[in-house]
């Protein structure tokens, strides 16, 4: 495997009203080239603000730390993303190496351009082809991704698709420009289970044929059960576990990684009790001190884990976890 | 417990949309002759995918949709309405009997209002209570129930979480003391880890307080854990009704085979065995002919497309409306529903 990325120490805030939030802290972690990786965790764990930051999306007031290095290994030799600056030098990350897409597809697509002029825009954008050219290559993305009667689709408007159909047409508008990585946003929780079946089927079958890495973000751990190779768990901020797929979801070492495989419905065992993880996330602006969860932990010491940030430990190949407790037999009962 | 307590009769809600100049207005079927009986003290999920008519109808129970044809029978043993036919005294009282949860916990808060005044509302506007006394009385008992703290009662919306916001619609709509209950998506909305503390309270408060849910849900999970039957709608139609172990354990029509196989399955070893349906469903203003869910059917043959399956019945109250039920029972495995591993079959 080869390595695509590597982040380390992304640090994130942002300046607000109220003061400045941290909403990523010290989150480093690699991906191989064609490797899908499942980003999981609540509202308001940084989830999608990390994502973001990979093409350097967030917004002005986002304040990054010094120490922060994202590192895109291309063909042409590494890429530091976080000196991206110009809007010219940043087209290599938005829609040109990296691609997203979103869980609404009718916020992807201007609303008053044809599904055709917006793909073949995106294309000529990033390399230099003849509108025909362009039109050609997307009526055979539109083709790939499952759209019937895709030179008729090229040339109407998003409202003009079903649900299913834009979230097709959108992943084709993502893939055009072949990308390296990449980021799906919750790309089905907005669709019906039996099309949510279908898309995902259809992005599988996309990682085999392009073989780019995807960074999957979803609360549906069914979800990166079924696509994933390797999980990341993030809590306000904090990736608190990572792991083979396997690894994470059979012998979750996290506390919280445990608490949100108990509040999940088990189709296999309708008498087993759903059971919530207690409390509610903290607010951003009063990020607790020492371990972020320690103030909803059923196993936390006071005195450790509300005073000092827990480090990674190393479990099985791959599978490490920021706790106190991961090494001693009080989290494994 | 098998008295209804709300039963719709060939229940339909059709919309006519503004159409062509000549020829017959188009309508949309939203709720196509539904038969649904809803016991008394039971917690009965109704679901579908968008468009098959589960939001219409739960809103038509409660009169909130308007009714073309059909009858509703509410009766709790203390009053009984002929819920279509309600004058606006009665349909009043109904109010009070029978409320609603939403989806969206921050939609459905008025931002400017304490909670104090989110929870009393209802009370005020049907004239329920005569003092302010006795409402501060009312809305602190729900609260409480609904574990919400006192000190939160003086607070405005935009100050609590998702999870909290939930619970205060849920006081909300409890506080008139209603015995019917319609929850849409009530928990869709929330966080995993979240989720579950809501249902546990919804499923609490139900046998508290006596009371009667239709839990409507896209999420045939969380159903399958909060529900005691569980009816299957598509395109305004019934498909499928039975007891929730029943459905899961050995369903039927095709279509529900299809969306429990559709869950994604929580074992990474268990992939790509989701039974996968063509298509999206159809519009409701052209309907299929014959059974509405021909068009992506894995088993449909030519009369499938001519004649409409009426419901019939499996064993007991689990019933399904599809003519090939019989042949196809057993003929085709049940993917869906694994068994666990100990060899034990729920029942």
């Amino acid at each position: 495997m080869t390595r695509l990325l590597e982040v380390d120490n992304l640090t994130l805030q942002f300046d607000t009203d109220e003061g400045r939030i941290t909403a990523v802290e010290k989150m480093s972690y690699s991906l191989d080239a064609s490797q899908v990786m499942g980003l999981v965790g609540e509202s308001g764990s940084g989830k999608l603000v990390s994502a973001k930051s990979l093409m350097q999306l967030n917004a002005r007031n986002a304040v990054y730390d010094p120490q922060t290095r994202i590192i895109l290994h291309l063909d042409g030799g590494p890429v530091d993303v976080m000196t991206l600056k110009s809007a010219h030098d940043q087209k290599l990350v938005r829609g040109g190496a990296i691609s997203m897409i979103f869980q609404e597809p009718m916020a992807s697509f201007a609303p008053a351009l044809t599904i055709g002029d917006q793909m073949v825009e995106q294309l000529r954008l990033h390399a230099e082809m003849s509108p025909a050219r362009a039109r050609e290559i997307s009526i055979e993305m539109l083709d790939r991704v499952g759209i019937s009667v895709p030179a008729k689709r090229f040339s109407q408007y998003a409202f003009e698709l079903s649900g299913g159909m834009r979230q097709r047409a959108m992943i084709a508008m993502a893939l055009s420009t072949r990308p390296k990585l990449l980021i799906a946003d919750e790309p089905t929780t907005a669709l019906d289970v039996t099309i949510q079946a279908q898309v995902l089927a259809l992005m599988k079958d996309l990682v085999a044929d392009f073989g780019m890495a995807i960074i999957f973000i979803t609360h549906d751990l069914g979800v990166i059960a079924q696509t994933a190779d390797t999980v990341a768990v993030m809590y306000l901020g904090r990736l608190v576990e990572q792991g083979p797929v396997r690894e994470l979801i059979h012998n979750p070492a996290h506390p919280y990684t445990r608490g949100l495989l108990a509040a999940l419905p088990n189709l296999h065992d309708l008498d087993s009790e759903l059971v919530p993880v207690a409390g509610d996330i903290p607010s951003p602006l009063e990020r607790p001190r020492g371990c972020v969860f320690h103030t909803r932990c059923p196993v936390a010491r006071a005195g450790q884990c509300d005073r000092v940030v827990p480090p990674f430990t190393q479990l099985a190949s791959g599978h490490r976890v920021s706790c106190h407790l991961a090494s001693s037999e009080a989290v494994n009962t | 417990m098998d008295t209804p307590l709300i039963a719709a009769r060939d229940l339909s809600v059709h919309y006519p949309l503004r159409g062509a100049l000549f020829g017959p207005r188009p309508v949309v079927r939203a709720v196509d002759a539904v038969n649904i009986s809803v016991p008394r003290g039971s917690f009965f999920g109704l679901v579908g995918e968008s468009g098959s008519g589960k939001t219409t109808f739960g809103r038509a129970l409660l009169r909130a949709a308007p009714i073309s044809a059909g009858d509703i029978i509410y009766d709790d043993g203390e009053v009984r309405y002929q819920v279509e036919r309600l004058g606006s005294r009665d349909l009043k009282g109904y109010r009070s009997r029978a409320q609603m949860i939403f989806q969206d916990p921050y939609a459905a808060l008025s931002p400017r209002m304490t909670v104090r005044d989110i929870i009393a509302e209802p009370l005020e506007v049907m004239g329920l209570t005569r003092t302010r006394e006795e409402t501060d009385e009312r809305v602190r008992d729900i609260a409480a129930r609904c574990r919400l703290n006192l000190e939160h009662l003086r607070r405005f919306p935009h100050a609590f979480s998702g999870g909290q916001r939930q619970r205060i619609s849920i006081a909300r709509a409890l506080v008139s003391r209603p015995r019917f209950v319609v929850a849409d998506e009530a928990v869709a909305a929330l966080d995993v880890s979240i989720q579950a503390d809501v249902l546990n309270l919804l499923r609490s408060l139900q046998q508290e307080m006596g009371l009667t849910f239709l839990f409507i849900s896209h999420d045939l999970s969380v159903v399958a854990h909060t529900c005691d039957h569980v009816t299957v709608l598509y395109l305004g139609r019934v498909m499928e009704s039975a007891p929730t172990r029943e459905l899961f354990a050995a369903p039927r029509h095709p279509y529900t085979r299809a969306l429990l196989s559709a869950i994604p399955s929580l074992d990474p070893d268990d992939r790509g065995n989701a039974q996968m349906l063509e298509g999206e469903i159809p519009s409701p203003t052209d309907p299929p002919s014959g059974c509405k869910f021909h068009t992506r059917c894995p088993h449909a043959e030519a009369r499938c497309r001519r004649e409409e399956p009426a419901l019939s019945q499996v064993a007991g109250a689990h019933e399904v409306a599809c003519l090939r039920w019989r042949e196809l029972d057993g003929a085709v495995p049940v993917a869906p529903v694994r068994q666990p591993a100990d060899g034990t079959t729920p029942t």
